[in-house]
């Protein structure tokens, strides 16, 4: 059997752009991944591709322009997402993707804004920041991908950990209980929350594509195997073997109140879309309170002025 | 389990037929797509890659099987394999039978595993 990969010279451009012309295009989604970055660094098992395949699927689906659309994501391995992805897309530092998501919503309103990060980064070191936007209702997509650990860094406990699960940090157990992430969001005030692991892959893309139809803030939460930084010290297996026990345990209850869904290790999961509710979102809150008022004043003014 | 009949509306009803494609290269065998494939196309082959996985291919005798559902290119974290309509087929009473024996191939091969 031959073996041959990668006939590069050094210095070689040319080569070098050849072969990233020959890779790319192969698949149907290459029009939406940036050419020369696949394959990705993500590990063999890992749920992160097909929350970003979910995702492209979604977008196939509802007709979202590229042009139309931005990424922002964080830090950690869920934040490689913005690199991938061939759209506007922005790394922002550890923790605010949702800041800057906010102000670009804000200024550019004709953009469908997606934040696509872990749950490290968004519930974290980003957690105040999550909570005041979804306060606000501010018109964005938060595709959280859950993998209860921070992976890139080695997988030391995080705010998602299960109690009693073991990291490279708690190898006796984490003696402190996890966040209910669909919970925190219903109770600081989004309008669409689900949650979804990544062995539900069609419930995904429909539940991505209906927060595409949303305004205001949008909640996914997706459960992702990791095999390397939540498997192998919790003797999970591998990330095939995480996507069975996901086949076994889940239940999908949609409508669920949100405070029954917290996530114990090697328990049951539950799934479906929990809240889906109207609600006025930042911007509409604002043309109605400040901008009216504010011309009205500066009318007003302009004819005491005149007169 | 026979159906002794036709449906009535099989009129409008076709049957679709997929073809699966795999870009060898870009697998890194974590073997999703073999484990849910609903109609079982699929298996590990013994050849290597240029990362030394062992890519999916389709198992033998099971290239019509492929119903264009797609299952495998949405939940490849990769992007290394899609699948294409190649046809959309009449139902025919042959078509019938044959739905009953594709499945029940498939609960023999599980069981083989098992």
């Amino acid at each position: 059997m031959k073996v041959r990969y990668r006939a590069l010279h050094p210095f070689d451009k040319e080569a070098e752009e050849r072969h990233i012309q020959e890779d790319h295009g192969l698949h149907p989604y290459d029009e939406y991944l940036k050419p020369g970055r696949i394959p990705h660094i993500w590990c063999p098992g890992c749920g992160l591709g097909i929350v970003v395949t979910a995702f492209i699927e979604a977008m196939k689906q509802k007709n979202v322009p590229v042009a139309q659309s931005a990424v922002v994501s964080g830090i950690g391995c869920t934040g490689r997402v913005a690199g991938y992805l061939d759209m506007d897309t922005y790394h922002t530092t550890h923790g605010r993707a949702i800041p800057f998501a906010t102000g670009l919503a804000l200024v550019r309103q004709d953009l469908i804004v997606t934040v696509f990060s872990g749950d490290g980064d968004l519930f974290a070191i980003g957690g105040n920041h999550l909570i005041h936007a979804a306060r606000r209702n501010v018109n964005l997509k938060v595709i959280c991908v859950n993998n209860f650990n921070y992976g890139m860094t080695g997988g030391q406990v995080a705010p998602t950990t299960p109690i009693d699960a073991r990291t490279s940090t708690t190898p006796f157990g984490n003696a402190e209980p996890s966040f209910n992430l669909p919970h925190l969001a219903h109770a600081a005030g989004a309008v669409y929350v689900a949650r979804w692991t990544t062995y539900h892959a069609r419930q995904l893309v429909h539940s991505i594509s209906q927060a595409f139809d949303k305004k205001g803030f949008t909640f996914v939460e997706v459960v992702a195997p990791c095999p390397t930084g939540f498997g192998r010290p919790n003797k999970l297996g591998s990330g095939l073997d995480e996507m069975r026990h996901y086949r076994e345990v889940c239940e999908v209850r949609n409508g669920a109140d949100p405070s029954e869904v917290e996530i114990r290790l090697r328990e049951k999961i539950i799934v479906g879309t929990f809240v889906d509710v109207e609600r006025p979102d930042f911007m509409e809150h604002y043309q109605s309170l400040v901008v009216a008022r504010a011309q009205a004043k500066a009318k007003s003014k302009g004819k005491g002025k005149a007169a | 389990m026979r159906f002794w009949r036709l449906p009535l509306d099989a009129e409008h009803h076709s049957i679709p037929r997929g073809e699966v494609h795999i870009i060898d290269n870009r697998c890194k065998g974590c073997g999703f797509c073999v484990e849910f494939c609903p109609n079982g196309c699929l298996r590990e082959s013994k050849r290597f890659n240029v990362k030394g996985y062992h890519p999916p291919e389709m198992v033998y005798g099971a290239e019509e099987d492929c119903g264009d559902c797609g299952l495998c290119s949405l939940i490849c974290p990769e992007f290394a394999i899609y699948t294409q309509l190649k046809e959309a087929k009449k139902i025919t009473e042959d078509d019938i039978q044959k739905v009953t024996t594709r499945y029940s191939r498939k609960d023999r091969r599980y069981a083989k595993k098992r």
